[in-house]
């Protein structure tokens, strides 16, 4: 309860902090440039030059300590070994020869193709269904759920999913399993099988971000013209032809939005394999690589850095994108 | 008439798709949630989809010593039942570990030393012997029975008060409440001055939050963690607050800005020219119109904040007072990997509450998500 006590009045001090900080440095700006007097017009430009920059400072202060100076401070860690000694690119020769970096690396592209892909197939494909039924929003709510839950109770989830008993522990509880044997296959322990392991666990990520990738498409999807449709119904087009060939082609944006987001999610996706696997038979990514290297028992924390800003690389070309279609919009 | 035909024949095959797909997609949920009602017995010698069905159990039961057989007319009889705890039915019993299921319920069976038994589907039995039986160890009796689907509390019970869950989740309340409620404060202000104040290098502002929505925490993690070392905040909540807030804020003020862009300048601008200060405008006219964004911004937060696992493990220490749900349900997976009923009833705790949120502001959810994604929302 003590610590409950310290959050809530956290909350407090916190908000009435900011309350206060804005409030109080108002008046003074008043009080400093008054809009009256022999200056009023000077003074009242003065102001309004400054006042926006009281109401974005805090902001930037925070988002200035916690997001562009790591950037900027791993950057340099990563040129600097374990007694902090500037090596120049070693880290990242080390990185180019480590037998587990390569390994993460591949795995991660592995993802990096099949679950936006997938995701957003399985996304576009239930929200082009469920827009034709009296009951699609209770089904649209349901594929949706999963976003809710946490990538370690998904892990949970579909750990029993793949759950295996060796020969002789009897019954098999795991559901993949059984439908293996009522098929006549054979009961196998999943997690550990050699590369399509690393296909199971994107099952989970696939199942959470279906949902996201629906709900978007959804919207798009009911934002196309009436017209256009009504136009190519009457030409005789089928419902099938009027998906693939009349609203996919206005919708391909928001797919590209759709796509992207999911490609960072799943750059930086950590909690699945850290709970599933922690990275052992071939499941190795690069943000639980790097999770390692910070953490073990000797944290190397150079290699550690080398890997984020490799991670980091390959977020830059969707940053970039998504910065310019930003400026484009607010032109 | 053709058309109508294949019309309806193509309304049916998109409602037993959509139908597969749901299925497809709650079963795993379904499975977990099943299983953790289950007891532990029954979790791991049977599947999660057989727990509605009564399952068939063999048993061997001592009966009452003849010691304490009773005078009934001209013979001796023990009494009982042949279930310790519960109901069961009895579809068959046997006297010799040979032939456990020799006899229907109901029959009865001669020992071959001339006490005669019978076992009753309700699990009665009665052994009657022609004269007082002496000895302090009872019959054996092979029952074979079927157990009624049987749900419990019990794994709830012990995840939330023997194993740690309950603490757990006092541990996440703590970190999400203020992680989830500071950072809108600051996000709000931010994105006024950002949709409606004037000022150089404004734009440039806005392609840097765009640019930050996207960078990797683990980015910040090592030069952070060395940060919060330095000045003596080390692993705790009021470190793992200001991380949260600072990872929280790109999307905040983007969302709030998309939003409050959208607002109707003339009401601003008739508030300027009545002489309202900026600070009173935000307050008065902007903040209660832009609910809807904070609402959507507030739940994302929330739901971002109580999953996560990442930064609770490298902000907050692991100790009683300061582990989360997630990082309890991952030592869990370590530890007790096997035992089922702990592993689902914890990961449902820790569930909970964020499919409350999710299906109570679910309105709010998809309004931020399409802001967030999708020009104009």
């Amino acid at each position: 309860m003590n610590q409950l006590f310290f959050a809530v009045s956290t909350i407090i001090v916190g908000v009435f902090g900011c309350v206060a900080y804005f409030y109080f440095s108002n008046i003074v700006l008043d009080r400093v440039f008054p809009a009256r007097g022999p200056n009023a017009g000077r003074n009242i430009n003065r102001s309004t030059a400054i006042r926006p920059w009281l109401f974005v400072l805090p902001a930037l202060l925070v988002l200035g300590l916690y997001l562009v100076y790591p950037v900027f401070s791993t950057f340099f860690l990563s040129m600097r070994d374990t007694s902090g000694d500037f090596v120049g690119a070693q880290n990242y020769v080390w990185l180019a020869g480590d037998e587990k970096f390569r390994e993460s690396l591949g795995n991660n592209l592995l993802w990096l193709v099949i679950v936006p892909a997938a995701s957003t197939f399985f996304g576009l494909v239930a929200a082009g269904l469920t827009d034709r039924i009296k009951w699609g929003s209770l089904a649209q709510s349901l594929i949706f759920m999963p976003m809710a839950i946490s990538f370690v109770g998904a892990s949970v989830i579909w750990k029993f999913i793949y759950d295996y008993r060796g020969e002789n522990q009897g019954e098999q509880i795991g559901l993949l399993n059984a439908l293996v044997q009522a098929m006549g296959g054979d009961a196998q322990a999943w997690i550990t099988l050699p590369f399509w392991n690393n296909i199971f666990l994107m099952v989970i990520l696939i199942w959470i971000q279906t949902g996201f990738a629906m709900v978007i498409l959804s919207a798009a999807l009911k934002g196309i013209s009436e017209e256009t449709i009504e136009a190519a119904y009457l030409d005789g087009a089928t419902p099938l032809q009027i998906f693939f060939k009349i609203k996919i082609p206005q919708i391909w944006g928001t797919i590209a939005v759709v796509w992207t987001t999911i490609t960072v999610t799943v750059l930086k996706v950590f909690d699945i394999v850290f709970a599933m696997t922690n990275g052992q038979w071939g499941t190795q990514v690069l943000a639980n690589l790097m999770y390692d290297w910070m953490f073990r028992g000797s944290p190397d924390f150079g290699r550690g850095s080398a890997i984020v800003m490799v991670i980091m690389l390959l977020v830059t070309p969707v940053m970039v994108w998504n910065i310019s279609n930003a400026h484009k919009e607010n032109r | 008439m053709e058309m109508a035909g294949t019309r309806s024949r193509l309304t049916w095959a998109v409602n037993l798709s959509v139908g597969f797909l749901v299925l497809l997609w709650i079963i795993p949920t379904f499975g977990l949630l099943v299983s953790s009602f289950r007891d532990r017995d029954a979790i791991s010698t049977s599947g999660w989809w057989t727990a509605m069905s009564a399952s068939e159990r063999n048993a061997i039961v001592r009966a009452d010593a003849p010691d304490n057989a009773v005078q009934d007319g001209a013979v001796w009889v023990v009494t009982g039942n042949a279930f310790d705890s519960g109901a069961g039915n009895v579809t068959a019993f046997g006297i010799t570990s040979r032939e456990p299921e020799a006899f229907a319920p109901g029959e009865v069976a001669t020992h071959p030393k001339g006490h005669e038994i019978t076992v009753a589907a309700n699990g009665d039995y009665r052994i009657s012997y022609a004269e007082k039986p002496e000895g302090s160890r009872g019959q054996r009796l092979f029952v074979r029975a079927e157990a009624p689907p049987s749900f419990t509390f019990d794994n709830y019970r012990e995840v939330l008060f023997a194993e740690g869950m309950g603490k757990s989740l006092l541990n996440t309340f703590t970190v999400t409440i203020p992680a989830t409620i500071i950072p809108i404060l600051i996000a709000a202000f931010a994105a006024y001055a950002l949709a409606w104040m004037e000022m150089p290098g404004r734009a440039l502002l806005i392609a840097g939050i765009v640019g930050l929505l996207v960078v990797p925490l683990q980015v910040a993690f090592i030069p952070l963690l060395k940060l919060h070392n330095g000045v003596g905040l080390g692993k705790g909540y009021l470190g793992i607050w200001l991380a949260h807030t600072g990872f929280g804020l790109p999307l905040a003020i983007f969302l709030l800005r998309n939003y409050m862009v959208g607002l109707p300048g003339e009401i601003i601008e008739s508030a300027r020219v009545d002489g309202a200060s900026d600070f009173d405008i935000f307050r008065k006219i902007i903040l209660p119109l832009s609910f809807p964004a904070l609402a959507s911004f507030a739940i994302f937060q929330f739901l971002w904040v109580w999953n996560d696992l990442l930064v609770a493990k490298v902000f907050l220490g692991s100790g009683e007072n300061e582990l989360v749900m997630t990082g309890r349900i991952v030592e869990l997976l370590g530890s007790r990997g096997g035992d089922w009923e702990i592993l689902a009833a914890s990961a449902f705790v820790s569930i909970a509450v964020p499919i409350a949120v999710f299906f109570g502001l679910q309105r709010y959810l998809v309004r931020g998500l399409l802001a967030g994604s999708v020009k104009g929302g």
